[in-house]
């Protein structure tokens, strides 16, 4: 119960900051946007090849784009100190870990959103199927999660834009498996039930397991 | 000036003191010592096998340097907990060493991989758990010593350094599994994996045995090395520090 004003209060302050200024979920949705540009003319997708093609391209323009969104995240809080006044205030680091998770979660969720109807339309398939939405909403909590630790990380280095894709890829591999597995399942629609009702239970245990480790290893290592 | 000279030799004397020149030198000498017999045992003892011929003797590289690595980076799993713990810097700098040594050791277990998956299984490469999950731990583990060198502030660097390592060992076996579970859905086109260890002559074995023996002590002594070498760096940033703090107090 403690956690949950606190959270709230984050979570309504970085909401609030990109309502104003709207430059994270914009610049990143203009980015993925352009991932997917991109692979239509670096791959050749025919109609036969989408079911084979779609989820990659879906899952490197979600990931590129929110990894994008999560360091843009970390900046804004280190900019005029704001970290450190988020550290001094009475809240546990546990609230403060869960309110970023929070924020980048819905963040990539927005993008999603945006990108999946484009995605669709040039690629031609359906993108509202149950399975799809379910692997979409499992694996950005995954990706939230790991990404709020490491985009703390890396705003502390050098070459920040450079290390949080290199520290976040090599960790997140399983969840982007699951979720290209599943995506496409569903965008291919065979009778391939199987890799759905192995992944999705999956990609549940992958999130808890981030859930429980990325928070504590937040809560030791972030000071200052 | 001379009295700073004099401290400088002192402190350095001090850490010579440790005793660590002393056994890395007879660690040294043993391992380049055992390291020849190794070579012996593994060109001229060990049969040739009957089906890969003689390329299979990279075998008894491969396999002492690829374990080795794994041990390296459990070595920094349990160092990075103990430094989170106990934030002693001693766990910092055996994580750091063992981190380094690690990623030199999985670099060579890929490219021995590499040079042996081509005659054997006729490609360079296949995207098998095993090789996949190697390839993600060389990622993670030069992301690690990244992450060292781009923070600029040592403590938080350590701090990092410790989550990552820590973060970093949990989730191999999650690749490896996750891995496994994506290449049974899609049958690979590459059949036979690593041959079975299980199948080996006894001659065989002893040599590679011997190898991982000796692969071993060559990572204790590598660490042990890049720790004290670590610990002669610290010293010298230290000493210019004093240095550069009593220039500036005379002017």
């Amino acid at each position: 119960m403690r956690l949950i004003r606190p959270i709230a209060a984050l979570v309504w302050k970085d909401l609030l900051l990109e309502l104003r200024s709207r430059d994270i979920v914009v610049s990143a949705l203009v980015f993925g946007f352009l991932v997917v540009v991109v692979f239509n003319f670096a791959l050749k997708i025919t109609p036969q090849r989408v079911a084979e093609l779609a989820p990659g391209i879906l899952w490197v323009a979600f990931a590129f784009a929110g990894t994008l969104a999560m360091s843009r995240a970390f900046v804004r809080e280190r900019e005029q100190g704001g970290l450190e006044g988020l550290l001094l205030s009475p809240v546990s680091r546990d609230a403060i870990f869960l309110g970023k998770a929070l924020v980048s979660f819905l963040f990539m969720l927005v993008i999603e959103a945006a990108l999946l109807p484009v995605l669709a339309v040039l690629l031609n398939f359906t993108a509202f199927t149950f399975t799809l939405f379910a692997a979409i909403l499992l694996a950005t909590l995954g990706f939230a999660t790991v990404g709020t630790l490491f985009s703390a990380i890396a705003v502390q280095t050098r070459s920040r834009e450079v290390m949080l894709p290199v520290l976040f890829f090599p960790i997140i591999l399983p969840v982007l498996i699951g979720a290209v597995e599943v995506s496409g399942a569903a965008i291919g629609g065979g009778p391939e039930t199987g890799v759905v009702t192995r992944w999705l239970p999956l990609l549940a245990v992958f999130d808890a397991v981030f859930l429980v480790i990325c928070p504590w290893i937040f809560s030791i290592i972030v000071e200052e | 000036m001379a009295s700073g000279q004099g401290t400088a030799t002192s402190s350095a004397g001090r850490g010579t003191g440790l005793g660590f020149p002393g056994l890395s030198g007879i660690l040294l000498v043993a391992a380049a010592a055992l390291m020849l017999i190794d070579l012996y045992l593994v060109f001229l003892v060990a049969p040739t096998d009957a089906v890969l011929g003689h390329v299979q003797r990279i075998f008894y590289f491969h396999v002492p340097i690829a374990i080795v690595s794994f041990i390296a980076f459990f070595v920094v799993f349990v160092a990075s907990i103990g430094y989170l713990v106990t934030r002693k810097s001693g766990w910092d700098s055996v994580a750091h060493a063992a981190a380094e040594v690690g990623v030199v050791f999985v670099s060579l277990a890929l490219l021995t991989g590499i040079v042996w998956a081509r005659p054997v299984w006729n490609v360079w490469w296949t995207w098998e758990p095993r090789l996949t999950t190697t390839l993600i731990l060389w990622l993670i583990y030069v992301a690690y010593l990244m992450l060292r060198s781009y923070v600029p502030n040592k403590s938080q660097g350590a701090l990092y350094a410790a989550g990552l390592g820590i973060i970093g060992f949990i989730d191999v076996p999650i690749v490896y599994y996750s891995v496994q579970w994506w290449r049974s859905i899609h049958p690979s086109a590459v059949v036979g994996p690593l041959a079975d260890a299980g199948a080996l002559e006894p001659v065989m074995q002893y040599v590679l045995f011997y190898s991982m023996a000796v692969f071993l002590l060559l990572f204790v002594y590598l660490v042990l090395e890049r720790m004290r070498l670590r610990n002669i760096e610290d010293r010298l940033s230290l000493l210019r520090f004093a240095q550069r703090l009593k220039q500036s107090n005379m002017d």
